[in-house]
């Protein structure tokens, strides 16, 4: 083995070779992440049922069209984009969130973080490398479902809303959906490594984009708007939108530049903690 | 080799660990010993870099832990507690250590061979009883193939097969060169595994010496004599400095005189003998008294080295 060649004091035998790459570290926790069944079926699912839902939506809103109210006609008129995304996102966020805890929550509760520790003992590169391909895995699977639906759900508005990939703001807006669930994966994923419980950390993260986001629309005055606009998942998913409306607070690249930065935020202080706490 | 300086360990106001200091050399089994609670398997975690000591250092090779490149190639690590996902097979599990340090499928599949789980490797680990999850973690410290081991109490769930494999396999392991240190909360087990002790009470250092010398100073050794001249041996022999008490059964147990000279005493004054046995106190109790206060027989224990 090259370890006994190793040029270097530092990186000699004595320390068991040269460190090892960031690769090594990506290939490892890819290994940890397929092999685990239940996080390959849900992330199967999670395509299967967004997909199925966002037609579903779409044939009904067709259905109903004639019921439905002129504002709303409008507004699917006006962003017939985020009409299709945002019908199947609410199951996505779900699922992308309990996926992005369970990836960092299951070490602890298994003790597998201390074998996982034993073999990188410098910690934050475990981390690093976890949030590395699970962002990327669940960019990919983002991505997949975010075109699949826009495809899936553009001629069943046809009629109603024209929409086509090339008209402005589209290919952002679906591209930009897949980026939104990766940075939403990995926002769970750090609240998880600071928290390093499931059902905590679970309870947390749901509560926090499902309950308390939405109610702070309902904070008074301006100071109330601009709340509401800040919060991690309401700024990412302005992405989503086609174009921007009377009143937005952030711009689509804005506000996902709002949510990176709450994430980020969120994993150096998982970071930290995970240097500084006994494992 | 794995050196431990004044580690000392403090978890609220109460200390785990407490000025700890010794060697583990190669090419020997110690045995780390000390009751429930002692603070065995923190000093493992701060050896392992799992903790940080409040105060002193842990090496492997005069390296901290922390700081080893590829530590699963340097030193084996065995902990108490499970470290395995419940949801990933024994195959998977080790492959993902394995390719943190750059090691190949092909070391992963001995290992899986070399303790005995080639088929249950693609099962989850989940479904695995106590003595096969050992064998994982066994499996998992043998990865790296490493000149040094770390095993918290390894025999902990495995039965009396399990058990002896563990005991020929920490012994290979010596005999291979390598540091085997080894935790254990039971003195008959490591009386038979280990040739090096270093026992702890309450977080410190009570003793730090070879197995023998250790069995040779905790346990007191009396001589038991069947005789039917009862009377006039125990006279003699009480004159010649030895304790001596009658059993229920009327038989004389000896003290400080050795059963040769017993004999020859006895057979200088025509005594008949019906019996003459050297017997040991038991090793267990001799721990347990030894350990109780560990404070209190600090001083008075053989120390080899380490002991302040």
């Amino acid at each position: 083995m090259s370890a006994a060649t190793a040029p270097l004091a530092a990186s000699g035998p004595a320390t068991g070779g040269r460190r090892p790459g960031f690769g090594h570290l990506m290939l490892s926790e890819w290994t940890k992440i397929r092999s685990v069944r239940s996080t390959v079926w849900s992330l199967a699912i999670l395509i299967v049922l967004t997909l199925v839902f966002t037609a579903l939506f779409m044939k009904m809103g067709i259905a109903n069209w004639d019921k439905t109210s002129p504002s709303q006609q409008a507004e699917m008129r006006l962003d017939p984009t985020g009409t299709i995304l945002g019908s199947g996102i609410l199951l996505s966020q779900l699922a992308v969130c309990v996926l992005g805890v369970m990836a960092i929550a299951s070490e602890y509760s298994t003790g597998m973080i201390r074998a996982s520790l034993l073999a990188v003992p410098r910690r934050v590169p475990v981390l690093a490398a976890k949030a590395s391909v699970f962002a990327l895995l669940v960019l990919a699977v983002g991505e997949v479902t975010a075109f699949g639906s826009f495809f899936l759900g553009a001629p069943i508005l046809h009629d109603k809303a024209p929409v086509a990939l090339g008209d402005p703001g589209v290919l952002r807006a679906v591209t930009g959906c897949g980026l939104y669930l990766a940075l939403l994966g990995l926002f769970a994923l750090g609240a998880a490594a600071v928290i390093r419980h499931t059902a905590a950390s679970i309870t947390v993260v749901v509560g926090f984009v499902l309950v308390i986001t939405p109610m702070t629309d309902l904070l008074p005055g301006s100071v109330g708007e601009h709340v509401h606009a800040f919060m991690p998942t309401q700024a990412g998913f302005m992405i989503t939108q086609q174009h921007a409306r009377a009143g937005d607070v952030l711009g689509p690249w804005q506000g996902l530049g709002v949510f990176a930065l709450w994430t980020a935020v969120l994993l150096a202080v998982a970071a930290v903690q995970l240097r500084r706490r006994d494992a | 080799m794995i050196e431990a300086k004044n580690l000392t360990k403090r978890y609220g106001d109460k200390t785990a660990v407490n000025d700890l200091s010794f060697t583990v050399e190669p090419g020997r089994v110690t045995g780390f010993l000390g009751p429930n609670g002692a603070g065995k398997s923190t000093t493992m975690r701060l050896l392992l870099g799992l903790d940080r000591p409040d105060a002193g250092t842990a090496t492997v090779n005069g390296v901290a832990y922390r700081d080893l490149a590829r530590p699963l190639r340097v030193v084996g690590a065995l902990l108490e507690a499970r470290a395995v996902h419940t949801g990933r097979s024994a195959y998977d599990h080790l492959l993902c250590l394995a390719q943190t340090q750059g090691i190949g499928r092909r070391r992963v599949g001995e290992v899986i061979e070399q303790v005995g789980l080639a088929s249950v490797a693609r099962k989850r680990a989940g479904g695995f009883s106590l003595g096969m999850g050992q064998r994982l973690g066994i499996a998992a410290a043998l990865l790296g193939d490493p000149a040094a081991l770390v095993l918290d109490e390894p025999v902990n769930g495995l039965d009396p097969e399990g058990i002896l494999w563990i005991r020929n396999l920490m012994k290979s392991l010596a005999a291979e060169g390598r540091a085997v240190f080894v935790s254990s909360h039971l003195m008959n087990e490591m009386a038979v595994t280990a040739d090096h002790l270093i026992v702890i009470g309450r977080g410190r250092l009570v003793a730090d010496c070879s197995t023998e010398e250790f069995i040779e100073r905790s346990t007191e050794r009396s001589v038991l004599v069947r005789t039917p001249d009862g009377q006039q041996l125990a006279e003699l022999l009480t004159r010649q400095g030895a304790t001596v008490t009658r059993t229920e059964e009327g038989d004389l147990d000896v003290t400080g005189i050795e059963a040769p000279r017993i004999a020859e005493l006895a057979a200088a004054e025509k005594l008949v003998l019906h019996e003459l046995s050297t017997r040991r106190g038991s090793l267990e109790e001799a721990f347990m008294e030894l350990t109780r206060d560990a404070v209190e027989y600090d001083a008075g224990l053989p120390a080899a080295g380490g002991v302040k």
